[in-house]
């Protein structure tokens, strides 16, 4: 964000011929430029899918249909999450991955810079598709992020388009993944060995391995559904010698480890945080490597715990339920260790940390919520109601949202040279921790009570804890425009910030560079003592 | 003892005093699981109380630690940093005890999983078919075998778009509520006939997705009567909201005075598909079935809701020849949500409806279809 305004006069000393404006953002190949216009894009959606959420949550306000019809409604939870995930929590890390990879590792930018500026430019016009399918003929597809076949096979247009759209962002985050671990494993400054990366740099790594390993199947998922639809396949058709149920174990085997391509860059931005404001190194550096590559592994064993109602037998449903009790054993690991990082600390809370600890309380909370379904017959009760949906927003939002927040007021200084306003910034963390459990926590009730998940209207039992719900979201949604404010605030008028502002920060890119960060950085190889 | 030594300590110390906690008894909560009406259901129950005790207990613990550290090592009370960052032996304990823990969790499971997936001995075999968007039920062996049956939403859509107070049982209420004996084991065969849906009674523990092209079983046995309510539970089109399932669990005699009277309702409404019925009666008969049938997509205007649901006031099909129509009745179209209704409706509600449509709004065509059309019709 800060190169708008810092290092436009560096952009033309560094690239002769260079372009100004739009240009610029258009052809650039530097990684903070790219960074930046990731962390942005990831901005938009971001406010456009909670647009969305602000839209079902007022139509469950009361029961009764008030706003939309059933048919829009879908469309929303279906959009809602779409972009929530591909559009804006994995844009946003890999945002940070590009802005702060070089630096951490002492490289001079990304391995690839012109496929770093493909990858990007691809995301707007896949999110243009997406959008765009609301205003084909039937509309947005209506059948949720999961895009579970035969429902696939009845929709209009906007089906289509939306396959098409995953195929982009796919090629996207394919190229991404490449771009960083070829420049993590090629372009370590002398001394810097892959056991003295930060954590951050470890857990996208892996993490790129995982969307290497993962993407390509969703690709597959939903070009059989493409073909089923016009082609006259039947990979998902029964009549024709398929199977529904096929689909989902092939969307699952990507959708399981994408719950993990989410949340390991999250726990790299806290496993960086937590002890720059604990002062004090971060505790079983090596065994968070080990946990973060156990839970990788695992993670692509477990799919089919999303499916335990399809039927299967008893034997399957026993071994994808012990597998995925198993993942608890590293993520707790995880826990414990950046609870023993913080404790014997010299902690302050500015709002990294506090957004950090947030992340730690909810996130954990939602890995328990996660064992409990994680439980065959406990899970047939809770599978596809709202307890799985307050389940996997702590995991998004308490997890994800809360750490990328974290990521950005603690890198904010180092991006744009400023600092943004404490007093607004705690603002921000207490609303957000607040109306995210007044939303959430309730839809544990809702859940175990019965009511099932994407519907319009719900019986009049559960009308009390939809409408605390709903204030929840309302306020939550209002709270992130103070986010954005803060933002504008600390780019345009916040105090310079020092070198290194936070005083429990090390890693190179704090010691080695200074505050703002150059255009250009680490042109020549830092040595690494 | 190290300080993580001591954490550690601690930490397993509450989980402890958690293991030898019971849980508590069963209560209807707006916040808790439905009271079980099954042992099956009741089984489930006492695991999710018990793995909430344990888990409570840990994150109380993990985070008192936490929350110590915020109160106490705080740079502002000038608390200096230790500089200890790993200790082998405690990393092997929290790595191991969980581990420990997780066994512990997963024997009682276990064996509640294979009690679930045992469906042989049945004394009733009943057949749900999802359709969008209600159940068929078929009973296929035991008391009450050959009764067959469709169950629809009952709440009027003038609750539901606000025009008209809302009802007791709103949402969870149908035209024929699935009736079943107490106390004997039902093995619940689900499929489905357009897409998946799945069929769900909480207070049996009983969940099963109903998946076009396949059979799959569950089973539950009720131990208390009573009528149950819940809701479809897979994301099936437009009205997933709208298709509950209604169990009404009654006694053995009761089941069979049941059984009596459905076999005597089914004998003396047997509609006759070789008679020749009026235009008027088929109109009659055909608004009944549309409003049962069409109306949540076509709308009681006729206008449906272009362009997923097209309208049939002055549809080109509607007015057009009606072998055309009654085709597209009975297979449905692919790839929409217009779904066949050859196995849902008989010939002389076919007839009725078809009747209707081309005789309604602004539709004029005169023609009464009668039954045996469409009988000649079906494949």
């Amino acid at each position: 964000m800060s190169a708008v305004i810092d290092s436009h006069g560096q952009a033309h000393d560094h690239h002769g011929g260079g372009y100004g404006g739009i240009m610029r953002w258009i052809t650039t190949t530097n990684h903070k430029d790219i960074g930046t216009l990731y962390l942005w894009f990831s901005f938009i959606m971001f406010m456009t899918g909670g647009a969305m959420a602000m839209v079902i949550r007022a139509e469950l306000f009361e029961p009764g249909l008030q706003f939309v019809n059933p048919d829009f409604f879908n469309q929303l939870t279906t959009m809602h999450g779409l972009i929530m995930v591909f559009g804006a929590i994995m844009p946003a890390f890999v945002g940070f991955a590009n802005w702060q990879i070089p630096m951490m590792i002492g490289a001079p930018d990304m391995a690839f810079a012109r496929m770093n500026n493909w990858s990007f430019w691809l995301l707007p016009f896949a999110a243009s598709m997406l959008m765009l399918s609301f205003f084909m003929p039937g509309g947005a597809p209506g059948v949720g992020w999961t895009l579970y076949a035969p429902l696939t096979v009845q929709m209009g247009m906007g089906m289509d388009l939306t396959i098409f759209a995953i195929h982009l962002l796919g090629m996207s985050s394919i190229m991404g993944s490449i771009n960083i671990i070829t420049t993590i494993l090629n372009m370590r400054a002398p001394g810097m060995t892959l056991m003295r990366m930060p954590l951050f740099c470890w857990t996208w790594l892996i993490t790129a391995y995982m969307l290497l390993a993962a993407m390509p199947v969703f690709a597959g998922a939903v070009t059989m559904t493409l073909t089923d639809r016009h082609f006259g396949t039947s990979f998902f058709n029964a009549a024709g010698g398929g199977d529904p149920v096929l689909y989902q174990h092939i969307f699952w085997f990507f959708g399981h480890p994408e719950v993990y391509i989410i949340a390991l860059p999250a726990f790299g931005v806290i496993s960086q945080v937590i002890p720059a404001f604990s002062r004090k190194p971060l505790f079983g550096y090596a065994s968070m490597v080990y946990a973060t590559s156990a839970i990788a592994i695992l993670s692509f064993m477990v799919w089919a715990h999303h499916m335990y109602t399809v039927g299967m037998p008893v034997t399957g449903q026993l071994f994808f339920m012990y597998a995925t009790m198993l993942i608890a054993a590293p993520t707790g690991v995880k826990v414990f260790n950046w609870v023993a990082t913080m404790w014997r600390g010299s902690l302050s809370f500015e709002t990294p940390m506090l957004f950090a600890c947030g992340f730690l309380f909810l996130f954990t909370l939602g890995g328990f919520t996660g064992l409990v379904l994680a439980l065959v017959p406990v899970d047939i009760q809770l599978q596809d109601t709202y307890y799985v949906v307050a389940h996997f927003h702590y995991v998004m939002v308490a997890g994800a949202l809360f750490s990328a927040f974290a990521g950005i007021y603690f890198w904010l200084p180092k991006w744009t040279g400023r600092m943004y306003d404490e007093t607004l910034g705690k603002w921000h963390f207490w609303l957000s921790m607040i109306f995210f459990n007044m939303i959430f926590f309730v839809q544990h009730f809702l859940g175990l009570a019965g009511m099932p998940r994407r519907i319009p209207d719900y019986p009049l039992m559960f009308e009390t804890w939809n409408k605390i719900s709903s204030i929840g979201a309302f306020g939550f949604g209002l709270t992130q425009l103070l986010f954005l404010y803060i933002v504008l605030k600390a780019i345009r008028s916040g105090e310079k910030a020092p070198q290194r502002p936070w005083e429990g920060a090390d890693s190179i890119d704090w010691t080695m560079i200074p505050t703002p960060a150059p255009y250009h950085t680490f042109e020549t190889p830092p040595v690494i003592k | 003892m190290t300080a993580p030594g001591l954490l550690t300590a601690l930490l397993y110390g509450c989980v402890l005093a958690a293991a030898v906690s019971s849980g508590n008894a069963e209560a209807a909560a707006p916040w808790n699981l439905q009271p079980a009406a099954s042992r099956l259901a009741a089984d489930i129950h006492d695991l999710h109380e018990w793995v909430m005790i344990l888990v409570t207990v840990i994150f109380v613990g993990v985070f008192g630690f936490m929350f110590w550290a915020v109160y106490a090592h705080r740079k502002s009370v000038g608390h200096k940093a230790a500089h200890f960052h790993e200790n082998t032996t405690v990393e092997i304990i929290w790595t191991v005890i969980p581990l420990i823990i997780l066994v512990v969790i997963a024997w009682p499971v276990t064996k509640t999983v294979i009690a679930q997936k045992d469906t042989s001995n049945a004394d009733i075999t009943i057949k749900v078919t999802g359709y969008q968007w209600k159940w068929g039920y078929d009973y296929i062996k035991g008391e009450g075998e050959g009764i067959s049956f469709i169950s629809t939403l009952s709440t009027p859509r003038d609750q539901i778009e606000g025009r008209a107070p809302k009802g007791e049982h709103y949402l969870l209420e149908v035209d024929n509520e699935l009736v079943v004996p107490i106390g004997k084991k039902v093995r619940v065969l689900t499929t489905a006939a357009d897409v998946i849906h799945s069929w769900w009674v909480p207070v049996f523990g009983a969940k099963q997705d109903a998946i076009p092209g396949f059979i799959r079983d569950i089973w539950f046995k009720a131990d208390k009567t009573g009528t149950f309510r819940s809701q479809c539970a897979e994301l099936c089109g437009k009205d997933h909201g709208f298709m509950p399932v209604v169990v009404r669990v009654v006694s053995a005699e009761d089941y069979t005075k049941w059984v009596a009277e459905q076999k005597k309702l089914a004998a003396a409404s047997a509609d006759d598909p070789n008679k020749s019925y009026t235009l008027d009666e088929l109109k009659a008969r055909g608004e009944k079935v549309y409003a049962a049938n069409c109306v949540a997509c076509h709308q009681a205007t006729g206008k449906g809701a272009p362009p997923a649901f097209p309208p049939l006031d002055g549809s080109k099909v509607v007015n057009g020849p009606k072998n055309d129509q009654i085709a597209l009745e009975l297979n449905g179209k692919p790839g929409t949500a217009m779904a066949a209704f050859d196995k849902q409706l008989n010939d002389v509600e076919l007839a009725a409806v078809i009747t209707f449509t081309r005789n309604a709004w602004g539709n004029k065509t005169g023609e009464a279809i009668q039954p045996s059309e469409v009988k000649a019709l079906r494949k």
